[in-house]
């Protein structure tokens, strides 16, 4: 008998009390803010889009090789000694021109393990997070900046210096056998241009 | 699967059987309360469950087979956070436990302080999920919003540490990402001081209403032997009465040294065991957590977090396995090394994998309504049940 | 208002129709006003701000643009259900709660009908609903809607009694189950209000049957049978669009219905407290609604503070501490009343 109007007694005390709670509430302010009229400012060091630098980016495949789920694609292609492709802004030279530099941003796990290992910082995420596109295809981000004609270029002065220094040592190989060879004329080769190497 | 189980009753007073029926109820994959995609089909005889048969695997990612994939060990760390994407830092915690023990480095004393207080910090966040989502399938949608409103403040703690609110990638093997900021201390007492009265409301609010007590005490008892027999551990296992929690009996990083308690389910309200405490013990554990945090913000040593990053991350053969208390339980990670870079066999033993097994056990001989209370305080997240 | 009504049109008929019409005017936009209201409670009581944008401020137009949303739905029903008890639902649930309309009194001047047995009315017509509740549930071919409406039915037909005895505390004392007279009789005051005569009794039968009317309406925490978190929507998960919104108007119909009968029995209907301050046919109006709004509220704060009892609990509350309570209730009253003659 007494736990039964312990019970009753208990029940009305109990819904009571949470009642007080709830009606305390109804006066204390929401902490909703009304997004997107008011945004929250994030912190320096929040993990959202990313962001390339291409002119820092020296090619190294650090960051791609760092990344969990593979969504940078890189594709390079070697510099002859006539070019110079300039400096980073850390002052280290640039060796290869970075001809795809691709972040599929919807396979990006804003795990942030692509940022560390960059030797030039060129690879950063920033704070922005409204990026939603209608077409997938909009998310793959291309940041490398050259043409396809540069590209086209590039290649094929890498292939006839590759080629010339291929014929170069097969050259310097030969002179013991035939000291005469008038038939055998090299082609014209292509003067570097009058540019100083800076260094 | 619609099989007909017929059983014969005699009703009393009338002298003839009544032949009746059990009915196959499939409780989702899709279902406002079963914490995530898992099909639970009870076999049901009006309102009582004769029998509940979970369905698991509709959130299975190939956590472990991408590991095999991996290039370096370090890049399993995001991967591990999105198992209990509720609790990540205490994936990680295990994670970096065991490398570290299996590459055998030691790290800072300050980077075993922050992870402890990180650790703690995620016992907190996945508790008040779990408190606050039990008291949303009992049915009381309010200490929801509250809950959600006090884990908005750790979380803004982690985004300013580390970048990220939810899915961290924040302790690394040999270290952390990133140093704490400078006003880290000064934000942590602020929390600590704002939240014990945030857990006073919540024990008015719903542990202490006799509609909740009376919905969740005496049902789904776990008995203490039972439970040991399913190998449950965590919160659930302290429900019932048994006092065991791995930073205490196996202890790892600085746990030694902190002064907590480990509560335990004492019958208070019904049973021991039964739905309550496991509640109560989950309540009771983010006070406890508060106290480390408080212990652990004074004692935190200065130092260079990054100091004992290795470069070079590849172990000698060999495998071990390591233990440490999550939030929901008791997570082993068992490392398998074969000499390279590339991890060779990461393999996960899953605390809640493990309770959701003792269901059935718990379940059988309630009512529907009941198989979602208990459900609700095993307190279980798909994404580590699954992998 | 049927003098009036009858003299300008000289067609019976057409005047009784507009007369049952009158409430109407005043259901519909309640719901959309209730709706509105419900969300906004239940944000600030757990420290959100709830709609803010349709509409300007706050958010008011936001039930009716969801209204518009529901009417342009597809009407979709599926294939296996029973078409007929389907459709029927609905309608069948909402004739049940607005047929009470027609005995309650809005002012001194404006009830629907003149009945002498009205609160009888109300109480047996009310009775509607759980049939409408049962088709709706087995007709949707779906197990979770039937296990909610069954239990619905068994909710609402064990709490019919003690709401009835609590009813039947009030009408002993008043002697009358006329709604009109019973609003009368409290005419004088706040002191004259039912709910402070015979006093503790009369308290406590207004208290168990505010209890009562929520497990008739189907509201927190005796919802089980909407239970969202368990059965999707109980016995309305089948139903979109139109008829989804027949019956949450319904369901919101039948909260001011209960808080109608509740504010012109116990707290004195369109009697204003100050007695013959402020008071008058305009002034009725204004205090009937406002008693009936401020019982909605409590039925509100109510939803967003408890948890839900489970179904067997939920029984034994009603037969086991309810009904006890109200036989003491009706006796204590009865002899009290016996005693003064």
């Amino acid at each position: 008998m007494g736990t039964y109007f312990g019970n009753i007694w208990r029940g009305i005390v109990t819904i009571l009390i949470g009642m007080g709670v709830t009606w305390r509430h109804l006066f204390t302010p929401a902490v909703t803010i009304q997004y997107p009229d008011v945004k929250v400012k994030l912190p320096e060091r929040a993990r959202n889009r990313l962001y390339v630098n291409m002119d820092d980016c020296i090619g190294c495949d650090q960051c791609s090789m760092a990344c969990p789920v593979d969504c940078i694609t890189i594709e390079t292609v070697k510099s002859t000694p006539d070019v110079d492709l300039g400096l980073t802004s850390v002052g280290t030279k640039k060796r290869l021109y970075v001809t795809q530099f691709d972040i599929d941003i919807a396979k990006c796990c804003y795990c942030g393990l692509c940022v560390p290992p960059c030797p030039t910082e060129c690879i950063v995420m920033t704070d922005v997070y409204e990026f939603s596109e209608f077409d997938r295809n909009n998310l793959i981000y291309n940041f490398a900046t050259m043409m396809p004609h540069d590209v086209e270029a590039a290649r094929t002065r890498l292939a006839a210096y590759e080629k010339d220094q291929a014929a170069k040592k097969a050259a310097a190989a030969k002179p013991a056998a035939a000291p005469s060879a008038p038939a055998v004329s090299e082609p014209p080769k292509k003067t570097p241009p009058a540019s100083d190497n800076k260094v | 699967m619609e099989e007909r189980m017929t059983s014969e009753r005699t009703v009393a007073g009338f002298g003839r059987s009544l032949k009746t029926e059990e009915m196959v109820l499939s409780m989702g994959p899709q279902h406002p309360s079963t914490h995530g995609v898992l099909r639970l089909e009870l076999v049901v005889d009006g309102e009582i469950v004769v029998d509940v048969i979970p369905h698991l695997g509709y959130l299975h990612r190939c956590f472990e087979k991408h590991c095999e994939h991996m290039t370096s060990y370090q890049q399993v760390i995001p991967y591990a956070d999105r198992m209990d994407y509720v609790a990540a830092m205490s994936n990680e915690f295990g994670y970096v436990v065991a490398m570290e023990k299996l590459l055998k480095i030691k790290v800072p004393e300050r980077v075993e302080y922050i992870r402890v207080i990180m650790a703690e910090f995620s016992r907190i966040v996945s508790h008040l999920i779990a408190v606050g989502t039990y008291g949303m399938d009992i049915g009381a949608v309010t200490p929801f919003l509250f809950c959600m409103r006090d884990r908005e403040r750790v979380l803004d703690i982690f985004e300013q540490t580390c970048g990220a609110r939810l899915l961290y990638n924040y302790m690394w093997i040999g270290g952390l990402s990133h140093d704490v900021q400078p006003n880290f201390a000064e934000k942590v007492r602020s929390f600590c001081t704002y939240f014990r009265p945030k857990l006073k409301e919540l024990n008015d609010l719903l542990s202490y209403n006799k509609i909740f007590i009376d919905r969740t005490a005496n049902v789904g008892v776990l008995p203490a032997d039972v439970a040991l027999n399913y190998a449950v551990s965590g919160p659930t296992l302290r429900g019932s009465g048994v006092r065991w929690d791995v930073r205490k009996n196996d202890p790892y990083s600085i746990y030694p040294t902190l002064d907590f308690e480990i509560p335990v389910g004492t019958g208070a309200m019904g049973t021991v065991g039964d739905c309550w405490d496991r509640y109560m013990v989950r309540v009771k554990e983010m006070e406890q957590s508060v106290n480390i945090l408080e212990q652990a913000i004074e004692k935190l040593p200065p130092g260079d977090v990054q100091a004992a990053l290795p470069k070079r991350i590849r172990p000698d053969a060999g495998d071990l396995y390591v233990r440490t208390e999550t939030p929901k339980g008791e997570l082993g990670y068992y490392l398998v090394s074969d000499g390279t870079a590339s991890p060779f066999r990461v393999k996960v033993k899953s605390p809640c994998f493990v309770n959701l097994s003792a269901l059935p056990a718990m379940a059988r001989g309630s009512m529907i309504a009941d198989v979602v209370a208990i459900l609700g305080s095993i307190d279980i997240v798909l994404g580590e049940v699954d992998r | 208002m049927k003098e009036v009504l009858l003299g300008a049109l000289h067609n019976d008929i057409l005047a009784y129709v507009l007369m049952a019409l009158v409430p109407l005017a005043w259901v519909v936009p309640f719901a959309l006003f209730a709706v509105w209201w419900e969300r906004k409670i239940s944000a600030h009581m757990q420290d959100r701000l709830g709609p803010m944008r349709t509409g300007g401020w706050h958010g008011w137009a936001q039930t009716v643009a969801d209204i518009l949303k529901l009417i342009q739905k597809e009407d979709i029903i599926p294939a296996a259900a029973d078409r007929k008890l389907f459709i029927l639902a609905p309608y069948l649930v909402f004739a049940g709660s607005y047929a009470a309309y027609a005995a309650i009194p809005f002012s001194a001047a404006f009830v629907g009908s003149e009945l002498n047995i009205g609160l009888f009315y109300i109480v047996s017509i009310s009775a509607l609903v759980v049939v409408g509740l049962l088709m709706a549930g087995w007709a949707s071919n779906n197990k979770w809607s039937l296990f909610g409406a069954m239990r619905s039915a068994a909710q609402i037909i064990s709490y019919e009694i003690p709401v009835a005895l609590c009813l039947l505390a009030a009408v002993m004392v008043t002697g009358t189950f006329d709604m009109q007279q019973i609003n009368q009789m409290q005419e004088g005051g706040i002191f004259h209000w039912l709910v402070f005569q015979k006093f503790p009794f009369l308290f406590l039968a207004m208290i168990m049957y505010f209890i009562g009317s929520l497990a008739e309406v189907n509201r927190t925490p005796f919802d089980i049978p909407e239970a969202e978190s368990e059965l999707v929507a109980g016995y309305h998960t089948e139903y979109g669009g139109m008829r989804f919104a027949l019956l949450f108007l319904s369901e919101y119909a039948n909260m001011f219905v209960v808080a109608a009968i509740a504010s012109t029995l116990f707290l004195g209907g369109w009697t204003s407290p100050f007695g013959d301050f402020l008071s008058g046919p305009w002034w009725g109006v204004f205090w009937f609604l406002s008693k009936g709004m401020l019982i909605v509220f409590v039925q509100m704060w109510l939803r967003w503070t408890l948890p839900r009892l489970r179904v067997d609990q939920l029984m034994e509350v009603g037969w086991k501490v309810l009904i006890p309570f109200s036989f003491v209730v009706v006796l204590g009253v009865g002899f009290w009343v016996m005693a003064v003659r």
